[in-house]
């Protein structure tokens, strides 16, 4: 863009939104330059801080009329580079959208703004008994149009599901700037699921301003079993056994010794330390019915050998229990300068041997690897740890995070359970699918989008890439307002 | 139609016939004539595609080839314990797995865990241009890529031709029983409804079933054989007045005959309606202004869809049951109809068009599918 042409696509922004919410300048905007992949930095031409779904709307004419990329920010969390800015793009920050429309307690859902912190939903149906189920572990700050984005998922998502099966209805800003409305209230539609496409389209489909959730009734009670084991291996088979037995957990976590020791060391969660694996089954429901399930999972659970195993006491037992493992990845992440998370998934069943050969591949390279995950989908969460100020270790990290990438695709799996393709797997994401998969993406993505506008440069293998600076800990991890899982 | 139908037997195949074809639309177990048959448009016979051809009950994942009879996936699962929780329909009728997910519907079980949305994993599918997509992944969690699963939900064969499908499936409850309360009025009926459903109790189906003698309530509980019995009282105390209890056969033959649509007039034309319990009202006046409160209907699934049975004498009358629904922002499927009946597979209020319109260009171009983005299109037409 010509500097004039530029000058004015700034003055039009101005005169939509006034000088006070349109940052320009390398101060202002430092901030925004990258998000909790901290390896890339992108500086766009300017921020923008929307107050309403109408401002998102004359934004985003205006980028389309002169041919701006653009993308959504909520807050900023993406652990895959989702949010970095497009260079030279606008980013529209939505954290002002944070309003809750409604709860209604009949249809049992919640009409928000994008902005909303997750969080922020389950707090405002607890009046009615109600919450809002998917539970990333950096719920209380990450937004539900991130959370839309990117499908976020988190520890209790076996049973109900993640993002997508929880949201019903949008309202839509297309990349050209029109608006459009697509689902409803209902858990039911008619004909094909857009709502669907839309959740975990990473921001490339244009913006949601107006999100109608499902709300679910709150469980009545809750079981929550840990049990030690003296190897990785046998708190699998554990795992294995549970799903055998016919039980639905709503959670099922293990952990492994060394993100034992850290979370223990950082929360004093009361978790055994000589422990090789560490389960967290969590039953949840309904008194009689979870009275009932829980002598099977005991049973269950007394088979598969565990050298201890301890029930929670009472809630707040259930809290210690789930803050040592809600706080783990960040807890291992002080044991190093560096880090960095993948979360791929195999399938259950291959667990065992995914884990023994990321231990083989981290000893390959000379790279320790602790292991925190959602055993009861399969979705791995790898933390790889360096130091970036030693020559080449960045690179060994990122070589071997590339390696357990197409392992869990050689077993089957995927290459992301909940965070996303965004900037970091773009190159993996055509070793999952083959040439026709992403011809078909990528004709739907430009059917929409036929100037790549939103998001630009995310998700597909042939996007350029912003330079790779180093890794560390989101700014909101290092001040331990919130961990990674 | 025009001629026999063809009748490819691998995805190539199918791959092969869509170039081929001008207008076309598959066939999976011809349960839903209204959905398969179009003016001018070729039928193409996908039942020879038939075979569970990966079952993982560890993994909570069964694939099948888009021609396969649920009643055969159902019966694999069950000799495991498992089941589709979405709770397909027409089982016994020969509804098949590609025609359950492209026509988006679900049974009065989808209440507990989900739809067909949430429990289609992977999907390889032809799309408009005769290319072989995949979409999704076979494990049951996955946020690689654009979700192509649940754009095939509902897509009623106009985005591509499906030739195999991943589920999720999940264990079985260990035993399930049905509490009935019959002849409520119908406000009477969705207020209990709702108090039992936002209670603690957690409910397999719920469902408002129309007779002559009003509204029959009948509440499906599912879990431990241990637990049921206080669990179903619970139930009852919050219903707070006589309720009839069902078990054993008497409760499983109940539901299966509810999904088989066995209620409803064989030749009656049986339109799905997503809906909740705020704008059942809304349906009541419609059949109300148009004279028919009395067709057969039930309000499934927590009131969150209705199923109409619209009789065959009344066919005529389905334009203006379009317009009222429009009008009331309600919108229907013609879900089991004879193939003339519907004006369109898709009835009243719609949304979105303008999305589908964008994503129909990119994976059908020519347009071999028909529109349905295309609102006044009376069937889907070529662009
Ligand atoms: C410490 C830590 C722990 C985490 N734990 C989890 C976890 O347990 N599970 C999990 O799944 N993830 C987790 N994450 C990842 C991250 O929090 C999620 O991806 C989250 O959904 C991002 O929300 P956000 O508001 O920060 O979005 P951003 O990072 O600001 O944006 C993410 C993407 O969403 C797009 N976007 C934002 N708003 C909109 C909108 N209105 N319309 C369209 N697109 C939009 C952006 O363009 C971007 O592509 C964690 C991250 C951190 C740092």
């Amino acid at each position: 863009m010509a500097t004039a042409d530029a000058a004015d696509f700034l003055d039009a922004l101005t005169r939509c939104l006034g000088v006070d919410r349109v940052l320009t300048g390398a101060a202002p905007m430092a901030a925004y330059e990258s998000d909790a992949l901290t390896a890339f930095r992108a500086r766009p031409r300017a921020v923008v801080l929307v107050d309403s779904a109408e401002e998102v709307v004359d934004v985003v004419r205006l980028c389309a009329a002169a041919d701006v990329p653009f993308l959504a920010r909520g807050s900023g969390t993406s652990l895959s580079g989702g949010s970095l800015p497009v260079h030279d793009g606008v980013v529209i920050a939505m954290n002002r959208l944070n309003r809750i429309l409604e709860v209604d307690p009949v249809r049992r859902t919640a009409v928000v703004e994008p902005g909303v912190v997750n969080l922020a939903v389950s707090d405002a149906a607890v009046p009615y008994g109600l919450y809002y189920s998917p539970d990333p572990s950096s719920q209380s700050v990450c937004t539900i149009g991130g959370n839309l984005a990117f499908n976020s998922g988190g520890a209790h998502c076996l049973k109900y599901g993640m993002t997508s099966n929880h949201v019903l209805g949008l309202e839509v800003v297309l990349p050209d700037g029109e608006v459009i409305e697509i689902g409803g209230d209902s858990l039911e539609g008619v004909g094909p699921d857009l709502v669907g496409l839309f959740v975990g389209s990473e921001g490339l489909f244009g913006i949601a301003t107006k999100i109608t959730l499902r709300l679910l009734p709150k469980p009545e009670t809750y079981f929550t079993l840990l049990a030690a084991y003296d190897s990785l291996a046998a708190a699998g088979e554990a795992v294995a056994a549970v799903v055998a037995s016919g039980l639905l957990p709503g959670a099922m976590e293990i952990m492994d010794n060394l993100a034992i020791e850290a979370a223990e060391a950082a929360v004093g969660a009361g978790y055994p330390l000589d422990a090789e694996g560490l389960l967290i089954v969590e039953l949840e429901g309904e008194k009689q019915q979870v009275a009932a399930e829980s002598e099977l999972l005991l049973d269950v659970v007394r088979k598969s050998n565990p050298y201890l195993e301890h029930i929670a006491s009472d809630p707040d037992d259930r809290m210690r229990i789930w803050k040592g493992r809600k706080s783990a990845f960040s807890a291992v992440g002080r044991l190093s300068p560096d880090y960095i998370v993948q979360d791929g998934v195999v399938p259950r069943s291959r667990l065992g041997e995914a884990l023994t050969k990321i231990q083989d591949l981290g000893e390959e390279h000379g790279i320790r690897v602790a292991n925190v995950f959602h055993a009861g989908d399969g979705n791995l969460h790898p933390l790889i740890l360096f130091d970036g100020r030693v020559e080449g270790e960045l690179e060994r990290a990122e070589e071997l995070a590339g390696e357990i990438l197409r392992l869990c695709i050689d077993l089957g799996g995927s290459i992301t359970g909940e965070h996303g393709v965004g900037m970091e797997k773009r190159q993996y994401l055509g070793e999952m699918f083959g040439e026709a998969d992403l011809d078909a993406m990528r004709r739907i993505r430009l059917a929409i989008d036929p100037g790549e506008l939103a998001n630009r440069g995310k998700m597909f293998p042939d996007a350029e890439a912003p330079a790779l600076l180093s890794h560390a800990p989101h700014p909101l991890e290092a001040a331990g307002v919130i961990s990674r899982e | 139609m025009t001629g026999a139908p063809s009748r490819p037997g691998s995805a190539a195949e199918v791959a092969e016939a869509v170039r081929g074809a001008e207008l076309v639309l598959p066939r999976g177990g011809g349960t839903k004539p209204a959905l398969w048959s179009a003016e001018g448009a070729e039928v193409l016979d996908v039942s020879a595609l038939s075979g569970i051809t990966e079952y993982l009950p560890s993994e909570y994942t069964v694939t099948a080839l888009a021609g396969t009879p649920l009643a055969e996936v159902e019966a694999r699962l069950a000799a495991e314990g498992q089941y589709l929780p979405f709770d397909p329909l027409l089982v016994a009728a020969g509804s098949t797995v590609g025609g359950a997910v492209a026509a988006g519907a679900n049974g009065p079980g989808r209440l507990r865990y989900g739809g067909l949305r949430d429990f289609l994993l992977a999907v390889t599918f032809i799309d408009g241009r005769g290319e072989i997509v995949r979409g999704g992944a076979k494990v049951v969690k996955n946020a690689a890529g654009f979700d192509l699963p649940k754009l095939m939900v509902g897509s009623l064969g106009r985005l591509g031709v499906l030739t195999e499908c991943t589920f999720k499936v999940f264990p079985h409850p260990e035993s399930c029983a049905t509490l009935r309360v019959p002849g409520m009025a119908v406000d009477e009926a969705i207020e209990a409804a709702g108090r039992v459903g936002a209670g603690a109790v957690e409910i397999e189906c719920l469902d408002l079933v129309h007779g002559l003698a009003g509204w029959d309530l009948e509440i499906r509980i599912g879990g431990r054989s241990f637990a049921l019995d206080a669990r179903l009282k619970r139930a009852a105390d919050l219903l707070d007045t006589d309720v009839t209890t069902l078990s054993g056969d008497a409760d499983a033959s109940l539901w299966r005959t509810r999904r088989e649509f066995g209620w409803a007039s064989p030749d009656a034309s049986v339109l799905k309606l997503p809906l909740t319990p705020a704008t059942a009202g809304a349906l009541e006046q419609v059949l109300a202004d148009l004279d028919a409160s009395h067709v057969g209907r039930v309000y499934s699934a927590g009131v969150q869809q209705a199923f109409v049975a619209w009789p065959a004498e009344r066919v005529a009358d389905l334009p203006a049951l379009d317009l009222a629904l429009t009008e009331a922002k309600l919108t229907a499927l013609a879900l089991r109809a004879p193939a003339d009946a519907a004006p369109r597979p898709i009835l009243g209020y719609r949304t979105g068009g303008e999305l589908l319109r964008r994503v129909e260009q990119a994976l059908d171009p020519a347009g071999r599918f028909g529109r349905l983005s295309s609102p006044s299109a009376a069937l889907p037409s070529r662009p």
